[in-house]
């Protein structure tokens, strides 16, 4: 809200101004790549595979503006305090299954993605949930490739088959 | 064509055996994993829509219908028992139902949210078969200019609709604009945004945008608030079935929800939770009762949840007849259309009648088959919610990655899929809204599209933008949209709209 629903000064947000600079940087790559494609516009219509990108580069740049505004009226909203733990336990666990896919196939891969992701709720025991995702996936893997006629990427258990 | 013939040629298509299959198997599924807490319905239909990666479109989309309108009856159950809502129309439910379940009256408070969806489920599809035409025969005149204007009225009331500041939801909106450019672009040729990197040159997919952002982002988020995230089950006890006094004090808020959630949700602005806390709000001042709201009014459920279906099915109005998704769920329902290369709008009530008026009559059929689901087997649905949480996440995680893998086999699109997954996580916890960004990603590529069109009629001509009547009455409620909420909090007391007050995502 920007009519101020408190009047007491806030120290400005630090976060905010992370916010606001990741837009800025987002809005200069976006024009950066515009300008890359040249300035070319259409006969007809005036404007160019540029136009629209520069337009949307501009306003994201008006926004982390808006947003500095925001972080030094004191607007930006509280955030919960998190734990970090869990969040690169799953992130871990994402990125495992992105890594083994290719070498070790769907089942096993997912698998780990789902003991890590138990892991970051906090159930610590591997030596169930790893084999018990690896079931699930690969349960997955038959119902989706037989029954689904889906391809996913198979590994040393899918060539079992 | 007309409506009624039409939507009874639509049911005999429908009640065809395999098509009463698909539509069975939909609402099965689409309860089960709404029923889930934290799903929505949006994330519901995201989740399932590999499941129906090889079907006939008839078939799947029918399948849609019914994990659409199951998803949202799910959403209620977990909503009611758990208080956590899985999308910002849920929020009433979750506040009003939950305390009723707190007291012990779980039962009612889950029938007559059922029944209420039931209600407003049934009149506004049937609604939606006698305005669909309409629209239909006004969208066959508008011009590109008039739909770059739909899209600038979209775009303002998803931002300024959902959350509560005007900021945020911009900054959300032009988030999804950005992710929208990547890509080839259409008419040149040209790669915007893509890095060198080929699997950019498509674009990024609606779905792993969708699932990316709501369940990976939503599961790091949840973790990482550690056990404060928690919700206690409400056991249902007691019977399901609502006393003379509940039906007494439920039937007038299902209509009256109804009334608003339909033409609310059929606007080209959407939004369901505005009709769900209006709903609310008049509930709470035509009660005999107000000192019960807060505590679990039973119209507080009523009313809320009868509008929040009333208007999902006024959603499908825009979204069928002009291709407009003015809700994260219509998106979903879109990209279930492009998958098989339909596109909704005008055209396709003339090209494909048959799978049209088959999918609103598999609404009207679905609805019946919830009502039968949800009321007595009740309590197989609540067993669900007891799953420990790390398995569910975990299990929420796997089926997540195997739906982007089965649309795409690459790990590109998986680690899109965790990217976009990080960045819902951080505006979740920086407290953005996360549904424009999809609304963005989806219109945004459409709206240059039209907006090239238009000034290539007009030979480059700003002019024509504004020179059709109905791209002006557009950009007027465009303005209102904007402008509306700031005059009306301005005029009104602080106090008479606390509810609307709230950020709601």
């Amino acid at each position: 809200m920007t009519d101020g629903h408190s009047p007491e000064k806030r120290r400005p947000d630090k976060a905010a101004f992370f916010v606001a600079a990741a837009l800025f940087v987002t809005a200069a790559v976006i024009a950066w790549d515009a300008h890359g494609l040249g300035g070319a516009v259409s006969r007809y219509s005036g404007i160019g595979a540029a136009t629209v990108p520069y337009f949307v580069a501009a306003i994201i740049a008006l926004l982390g503006i808006g947003t500095v505004r925001a972080a030094l009226k004191g607007d930006f909203p509280e955030r919960e305090v998190i734990e970090f733990p869990p969040v690169i336990w799953i992130s871990a666990g994402l990125i495992g299954q992105i890594l083994l896919l290719k070498t070790a196939g769907f089942s096993l891969a997912t698998g780990w993605l789902f003991a890590a992701t138990t892991r970051g709720f906090g159930y610590r025991a591997l030596w169930i949930s790893f084999p018990a995702g690896v079931a699930i996936s690969f349960l997955l893997y038959l119902a989706f490739t037989r029954g689904l006629e889906l391809t996913l990427p198979a590994g040393i258990l899918e060539h079992l088959l | 064509m007309d409506s009624i013939p039409a939507l009874i040629h639509g049911l005999s298509i429908a009640v065809q055996p395999h098509n009463l299959l698909f539509a069975l198997i939909g609402v099965t599924l689409g309860t089960a994993v709404g029923v889930l807490p934290g799903i929505g319905p949006a994330l519901t239909v995201a989740l399932l829509l590999p499941v129906t990666f090889k079907l006939d479109p008839g078939g799947s989309l029918i399948m849609f219908a019914g994990i659409y309108y199951g998803g949202m009856y799910g959403g209620s159950t977990s909503s009611i028992l758990l208080n956590t809502p899985g999308e910002s129309a849920s929020m009433i439910t979750a506040l009003e139902g939950n305390a009723m379940a707190k007291r012990g009256r779980g039962g009612p408070a889950l029938a007559t949210s059922a029944i209420g969806s039931f209600i407003a489920g049934l009149i506004a599809t049937i609604g939606l078969a006698i305005i669909a035409p309409l629209v239909v025969k006004l969208a066959l005149a508008f011009g590109p200019e008039d739909y770059f204007a739909l899209m600038v009225l979209a775009f303002t009331t998803v931002s300024a609709a959902f959350g509560g500041s005007a900021l945020r939801g911009m900054t959300a909106l032009f988030i999804g604009l950005a992710l929208g450019l990547v890509g080839i672009d259409l008419q040149t040729g040209q790669a915007r945004l893509a890095f060198g990197i080929p699997d950019l040159l498509d674009g990024i997919e609606v779905t792993t945008a969708a699932v990316g952002m709501f369940a990976i982002g939503e599961t790091l988020y949840v973790a990482s608030l550690g056990s404060r995230g928690a919700e206690k089950i409400e056991p249902v006890r007691g019977s399901v079935w609502m006393t003379i006094e509940d039906w007494k004090r439920s039937w007038k808020p299902w209509l009256r929800g109804t009334v608003l959630g339909f033409p609310i949700g059929a606007l080209p602005a959407g939004g369901a939770e505005i009709p769900t806390f209006l709903s609310y709000s008049i509930e709470k001042r035509l009660s005999v009762k107000p000192e019960e709201f807060g505590q679990g009014a039973i119209e507080g459920v009523a009313g809320p949840e009868a509008a929040n279906n009333a208007s999902a099915a006024g959603t499908l109005v825009p979204l069928l007849t002009l291709g407009l998704p003015t809700s994260a769920t219509a998106a979903m329902m879109l990209a279930g259309f492009q998958q098989y290369g339909l596109n909704p709008g005008p055209l396709l009530f003339t090209t494909n009648p048959d799978l049209v008026w088959g999918l609103v009559a598999s609404l009207l059929i679905a609805n019946f088959m919830l009502l039968v689901l949800n009321l007595p087997l009740i309590g197989v649905w609540v067993r669900l919610l007891a799953i420990p949480r790390p398995f569910l996440y975990a299990g929420i995680l796997v089926f997540a990655t195997l739906g982007t893998l089965g649309a795409n086999p690459s790990p590109v699109e998986l680690s899109m899929l965790f990217g976009l997954g990080f960045l819902g996580f951080l505006m979740r916890w920086f407290d953005y809204p996360i549904a424009p960004v999809i609304i963005g990603l989806i219109l945004g590529p459409v709206a240059e599209q039209q907006l090239r069109r238009a000034l290539a009629i007009s030979q480059g001509d700003l002019t024509t933008l504004v020179s059709s009547p109905i791209a002006i009455v557009l950009y007027a409620v465009a303005a209102m949209a904007l402008f509306g909420p700031m005059v009306l909090r301005w005029l009104l007391p602080e106090k008479s709209i606390p509810v609307l007050n709230t950020d709601t995502d």
